[in-house]
């Protein structure tokens, strides 16, 4: 794994809306790496700058200065056109709100990624329905979002962040929406995702979320503040490996 | 991320609010239905047009006398003042133009001129024409109104296109012996006769009793005036009995070809001008209807009726079609949510053009394709007196344009879609 670069390199980055007298500064030079195979929790009040961050590390948004390096992809130079092709194959979200397409069924909506990289069909429904496995969903795939609980909504988008095989999975306020049984069904797949290899970094503002991680970053007013390792970045995640103990 | 993708993606756009769709759809169906059937209405009175020309006769010339450079006006008057027929020195105020001479009447002997071969090598028949509208007929307490009572020659049957269904045509004996027979059409034969054969029966015309000894095979009605509404008699009997021997109302002259129409129009006009001292610049007292020439101003004019028509209806495909433009900005506004979650999931901004113009074209090429079928199921039907006649290139045209339509006005609500940045398309509620 050490030849590897890391999944995140943030180098000092910026991010200022607006300008002159009214202009926001968001970030105000975050430097960050994050390792392959980390669980990274980042917290922050809101107005700490996390959104902005997420946005940047999901490629959504670009930094004002600074460097961000993306599986050594140096991301800041990409145009639209390969941003899209990162966002599709590198990373994959999970929002608070979900963000399923309505009106088509959770094998469809976990299929659109696959769709927008070029799969096949027949190897495309076979990945999604795989991954819907994974969530514990297969019982349900051709349910519509609204046809759906909050949790199971939710663990549609996990299955659709994961069907790419993404070397980043970015969660925003994963269980902002859900209930704590709800919440606690989707922090379990996320640990077993961590066990099993992937690179998660999760958005929270709740303690409760942020304890399943390896890592955690406190970001204040724009900067890190705080940056705490839990367990190695290698090893399983803490609450999987107090179960096992 | 292929095109079956893509319209599967579209397809599922428009399903998700089917009113709307359909709604839009009826704006571009509206719009091509028009175009096709208006175009059709055009080109079928055009076509009925050109076939009520025809049948006044194939290879046809109509010689009227002209009364806009007479004296008095035609006919007895004009006779009885001018006297011999020279120079009219009171018509000379009146006349605009050059010197001008008597205008003489449409004889008899007009018609033999032309039909002699030395003179007009072109003409096969000369028929000469005089007609009494308006005649009361009777058989056995029957009555009916003729209203067009021609008296001619026998070579008038195939020069004006009027074949006998039953019995026969009167024959040169019959004129030359000015026997009071009549070939009747199927409009005074039903109304005189109904289901009794007529062939053999005496009718009487304003009290002069005529033997019908043929029925005309039916043409149909022409526009204002019943075709069928007609006798035919040998015209020494029309003129002792109903007109008298005076002026011939037309003078029907075949030519041996499609060919020799215009050479035999020539040599008319020669001959005519001959025997009506007409020469230089004065104007004719007589004037001649070309049926080619006839129908070549007519379909003209329907032409431009029909190009008329057709841009109407173009306009309303202009309106269909800015309402696939409208409901395409409220589709990416309300769905600018889902846009941004395509981007954040890897859609590249081609997939998220080539969806919504895909749903845009789609729109307007169902529409198009139910506009047509309506079209040619409206065609089916007679509109106005008209049997609307589809023109297959109106069919294409109308379908191109609509598919047009929608990547034209389709194009400015995707590209819209697609330039959305994801971060504000995620935001927005």
């Amino acid at each position: 794994m050490r030849p590897d670069p890391p999944v995140l390199d943030l180098s000092n980055v910026t991010k200022v809306y607006g300008e002159g007298e009214t202009a926001v500064r968001a970030l105000r030079g975050v430097s960050l790496r994050v390792e392959r195979g980390d669980y990274v929790a980042i917290m922050g009040a809101s107005g700490s700058g996390k959104s902005t961050l997420m946005n940047i590390v999901g490629c959504l948004d670009v930094p004002t200065g600074g460097t961000y390096h993306l599986d050594g992809t140096d991301v800041g130079g990409l145009d639209e056109r390969r941003l899209a092709i990162v966002r599709n194959r590198k990373i994959g979200f999970v929002f608070q709100s979900f963000n399923l397409i309505p009106r088509m069924s959770a094998l469809a909506n976990v299929e659109l990624p696959l769709a927008y990289g070029g799969v096949r069909a027949a190897e495309r429904r076979r990945r999604a329905l795989a991954a819907l496995d994974r969530v514990g969903l297969a019982e349900r795939v051709h349910h519509q979002p609204n046809e759906l609980s909050g949790g199971q909504q939710q663990r549609v988008a996990v299955a659709r962040a994961l069907v790419t095989a993404p070397t980043l999975l970015l969660a925003d306020e994963p269980t902002g929406a859900l209930d704590s049984k709800s919440s606690e069904d989707v922090m379990n797949i996320f640990d077993r995702l961590s066990a099993s290899g992937r690179t998660l970094v999760v958005i929270t503002h709740e303690e409760e979320v942020a304890a399943h991680a390896k890592r955690i970053v406190r970001l204040v007013d724009g900067r890190i503040v705080e940056d705490v390792r839990v367990a190695p970045a290698g090893g399983p995640p803490p609450r999987l490996a107090e179960v096992a103990s | 991320m292929n095109g079956v993708e893509v319209l599967r993606f579209a397809l599922r756009g428009l399903a998700a609010n089917k009113m709307r769709s359909a709604l839009t759809m009826l704006g571009i169906l509206i719009g091509v239905a028009a175009v096709i059937l208006l175009v059709a209405i055009g080109e079928g009175s055009s076509q009925q047009i050109q076939q009520n020309i025809q049948r006044l006769g194939a290879n046809s010339l109509t010689i009227t006398p002209s009364t806009s450079g007479g004296g008095g006006g035609p006919g007895g008057f004009a006779r009885a003042a001018g006297g011999g027929g020279g120079r009219d020195g009171g018509q000379a105020g009146r006349q605009n133009t050059g010197p001008r001479v008597q205008a003489r009447d449409l004889t008899v002997d007009d018609a033999r001129a032309l039909a002699d071969p030395a003179n007009a090598p072109s003409v096969k028949s000369v028929s000469p024409v005089v007609t009494a509208q308006a005649q009361s007929a009777a058989y056995e307490g029957a009555s009916h109104s003729i209203s067009q009572l021609v008296g001619t020659y026998p070579s008038y049957f195939e020069a004006s296109n009027k074949p006998v269904a039953k019995g026969s045509y009167f024959y040169n004996d019959d004129v030359l012996a000015a026997r009071k027979v009549v070939v009747i059409g199927q409009t005074v034969a039903e109304n005189l006769f109904g289901a009794v054969d007529p062939l053999g029966k005496q009718i009487t015309v304003s009290g002069v009793p005529f033997t019908v000894v043929g029925v005309l095979k039916e043409t149909g009605s022409s526009g204002f005036q019943d075709a069928d509404d007609v006798a035919i008699a040998p015209l020494p009997a029309v003129q002792q009995s109903l007109t008298g021997f005076g002026p011939l109302g037309q003078i029907l002259v075949q030519a041996k070809s499609a060919e020799a129409v215009d050479a035999a129009q020539a040599e008319v006009t020669e001959v005519l001008d001959q025997r009506h001292g007409i020469t230089g610049s004065a104007s004719a007292d007589y004037r001649i209807l070309n049926q080619a020439t006839l129908q070549e101003t007519v379909s003209a004019a329907t032409g431009t009726f029909t190009v008329l028509l057709g841009a109407v209806a173009a306009i309303s495909l202009l309106v269909g079609g800015i309402g696939i433009t409208n409901i395409m900005l409220v589709t990416v506004t309300e769905r600018t949510r889902e846009i941004g979650i395509r981007k954040a999931i890897g859609a590249p901004k081609g997939a998220i053009l080539g969806q919504f113009l895909a749903e845009a074209t789609m729109l307007s090429l169902v529409g198009g394709l139910l506009g047509v079928l309506i079209a040619v199921a409206g065609a089916q039907f007679t509109i106005a007196g008209v049997r609307p006649v589809i023109v297959p290139t109106s069919i294409a045209l109308a379908l191109g344009v609509s598919v047009v339509i929608g990547l034209f006005f389709g194009s400015y609500p995707a590209n819209r879609a697609a330039g959305l940045r994801p971060i504000e398309a995620l935001r927005f509620e």
